[in-house]
């Protein structure tokens, strides 16, 4: 497969999903801004953690931070998708500053240690009378634009964002970036001994991620105009994470994608369950990791690629093998 | 103030058991039980249920409830941990942390999401206080499970040191390949120490139901708090664990009295700086310098004089 063609193919995707909301119905729209948010949700935990190995509990920190920046920006009199915008940069900018401090930290140190930042910052965030603690607030400036045009602003804003996630990552994993990363994936002190810059390496790649969930967290609130510090916070949006990652396919392209769809379809399908549902998401992505782990798409690509590509060794045995003692 | 000190030494030996199950899995096996805090809550819910369905007393089904737990403990090393021990770092922190959302949820869909205690069934103790010299009021049941917590880790120092199955864990702990060769197995070692800590875990969340409320989404908060004891204390030691949680108490309790957020902001942050003055050293340390500078350390100018 060659490469410009993939771009092509994901271009012409891209420009077609965008014409979506011009026939398709309010439902359908909402739906697919759902399933992008996941998308985004899910390429950028399987940066950290599939080609950079970093566990992170606590990328919910970033999806929550771009909401809160985004709030205080409309609240100092800046018009509302701006601010969005704003918001999420500046949640990256929190995570390069914070990156001097949780990188150094191993493994599952990383993993709780983001995880407590997080929830230090939640706690900031709820004390801002703004907020006003567990109530939460709404984007009100968002209700003075007319919602069929909202609703089609949101939806574009999340697919430009999972558009522009995507061209980014292929861009950083094709650079010196990305191989480094690969290296550190595999075993990052034998990546540093090689002379692998690893704390910048792994700089680039969690501020990219922080900025993926933050685009994430706002192109949440666009949809769901509230923000309530315990759900916009809350540490489920690991779960989910994990659970596409794991079950889609840690570091692999596609397979995050898949997790998003299987996500998106069981919360369709089995959303009625309520917490059983939640548990049974927890054993898939458990189970994934034990039994599946390279995920649906590492178990499902191999057939795929026979199914799809001509092979270029045609079975039917050669002259020289028949004529062969 | 005083009253705020001593609430939060007394909660320090609460944080203790529950950090000592997790230092203990992760001094052994190498592994971040992400489930453990979700598994004391399993335990607290079972302790709840035996009083609540068989009238039992709550110590009486904490005594039936430990052991179940060990079995769990068991179980979940033999079908779960063992399997991920092979493959790497990354994989029992994935594990865990699904498994403590399957726990959650679970707990959740069985006994619903209202917040349970054991105040009620433990009548007069849950309220009844001694008033020390000067008007301090300190609560009994604190008072007992403070010493619970030093008994239960004095016993379980004892029993590494002293008895055979002691020394082979603490022999895997610090080297498994030499313990391997002198006959230690393994499996049985990593079977044992599953049970300690998650019967430990359970024994926690059961004390945690007996002085608070616990409901089944609660886990990953006393995961998080029992792993800032076992940091801030320092990994490896039990008595280090029992310091940290009681510095995580009384950090959380200082917290409260500037605002009820306090509680939980004070008791990360000690966390993060301790984390982090700890890193710096290690920083300084790798630069061949002394962790501040123009700091050296009494024994480095001890030399330098000789």
């Amino acid at each position: 497969m060659n490469t410009p063609k993939q771009f092509g193919v994901a271009f012409a995707a891209v420009l077609l999903l965008a014409c979506v909301p011009a026939f398709a119905g309010a439902s359908v729209v909402d739906k697919l801004t759902t399933l992008f948010i996941y998308m985004l949700l899910a390429t950028t935990w399987n940066l950290m953690a599939g080609y950079a190995g970093l566990v992170s509990v606590g990328q919910q920190a970033f999806f929550g931070l771009g909401g809160y920046f985004a709030l205080r920006l409309v609240d100092g009199g800046l018009p509302a998708y701006p601010a969005l915008l704003a918001g999420a940069v500046g949640a990256a900018l929190m995570a390069w500053v914070m990156s001097f401090y949780v990188l150094r930290l191993k493994d599952g140190e990383f993993a709780i240690g983001t995880w407590v930042v997080a929830e230090v910052i939640r706690i900031l965030v709820m004390l801002d009378p703004l907020i006003q603690g567990e109530t939460g607030t709404s984007l009100i400036a968002l209700n003075a634009v007319e919602p069929e045009l909202r609703r089609s602003i949101g939806y574009w804003f999340a697919l430009a964002a999972l558009a522009g996630m995507a061209l980014a990552m292929a861009v950083l994993l094709r650079s010196h970036v990305g191989t480094a990363a690969k290296a550190i994936g595999d075993d990052d002190e034998a990546a540093a001994s090689l002379g692998v810059r690893v704390l910048r390496t792994r700089q680039a790649i969690h501020v990219l991620a922080a900025f993926g969930a933050a685009l994430a967290g706002v192109a949440w609130l666009a949809s769901a105009i509230t923000f309530l510090p315990r759900t916009n916070f809350g540490v489920q949006w690991s779960v989910l994470m994990l659970f596409m990652v794991l079950v889609g396919g840690l570091r692999s392209g596609p397979g995050p994608y898949i997790g998003a769809l299987l996500l998106f379809a069981l919360q369709e399908f089995m959303g009625d369950f309520g917490a059983w549902y939640l548990a049974g998401l927890g054993a898939a992505a458990a189970g994934c990791a034990l039994f599946l782990p390279q995920g649906l798409w590492g178990a499902l690509s191999p057939r795929l690629v026979r199914l799809f590509t001509r092979p270029l060794v045609s079975p039917v045995s050669t002259p020289q093998e028949r004529t062969a003692p | 103030m005083i009253e705020a000190l001593i609430q939060g030494l007394l909660l320090g030996g609460f944080y203790a058991i529950l950090a000592a199950g997790l230092s203990l899995m992760f001094g052994v096996m190498r592994i971040i039980n992400l489930a453990h805090g979700d598994l004391a809550i399993v335990g607290a819910f079972g302790v709840i249920a035996l009083t609540e369905r068989f009238g039992l007393s709550p110590w009486l089904a904490l005594a039936l409830v430990l052991p179940v737990m060990a079995l769990i403990g068991i179980a979940l090393q033999r079908w779960l941990f063992a399997r991920t021990l092979r493959a790497g770092i990354l994989l029992p922190l994935l594990v865990t942390f699904g498994l403590g959302a399957v726990l959650q949820n679970a707990l959740y869909g069985v006994f619903g999401s209202e917040a349970r205690s054991l105040g009620n069934a433990l009548g007069d103790l849950a309220w009844a206080s001694w008033e020390l010299p000067g008007g301090i009021i300190v609560g009994q049941l604190p008072v007992i499970i403070f010493v619970i917590a030093v008994a239960v880790l004095a016993g379980l120092q004892l029993m590494l040191s002293f008895t055979r199955l002691g020394r082979a864990i603490r022999a895997a702990a610090s080297d498994p390949e030499a313990a391997a060769l002198c006959g230690v197995d393994a499996t049985r070692v990593h079977r044992a120490a599953a049970a300690i800590a998650v019967a430990l875990a359970g024994l926690a969340g059961a004390l945690l139901a007996m002085q608070a409320t616990v409901e089944p989404y609660g886990g990953p908060m006393l995961l998080i708090q029992a792993f800032e004891a076992v940091v801030i204390g320092g990994i490896g030691s039990l008595w280090g664990t029992l310091l940290g949680g009681v510095l995580l108490g009384v950090a959380q309790s200082l917290g409260a009295l500037w605002s009820p957020q306090g509680f939980q902001l004070a008791g990360h942050l000690l966390f993060l700086a301790v984390l982090g003055a700890r890193l710096w050293r290690q920083h300084r340390h790798q630069l061949g310098r002394p962790a501040l500078p123009g700091w050296r350390h009494p024994r480095a100018r001890k030399a330098v004089r000789a």
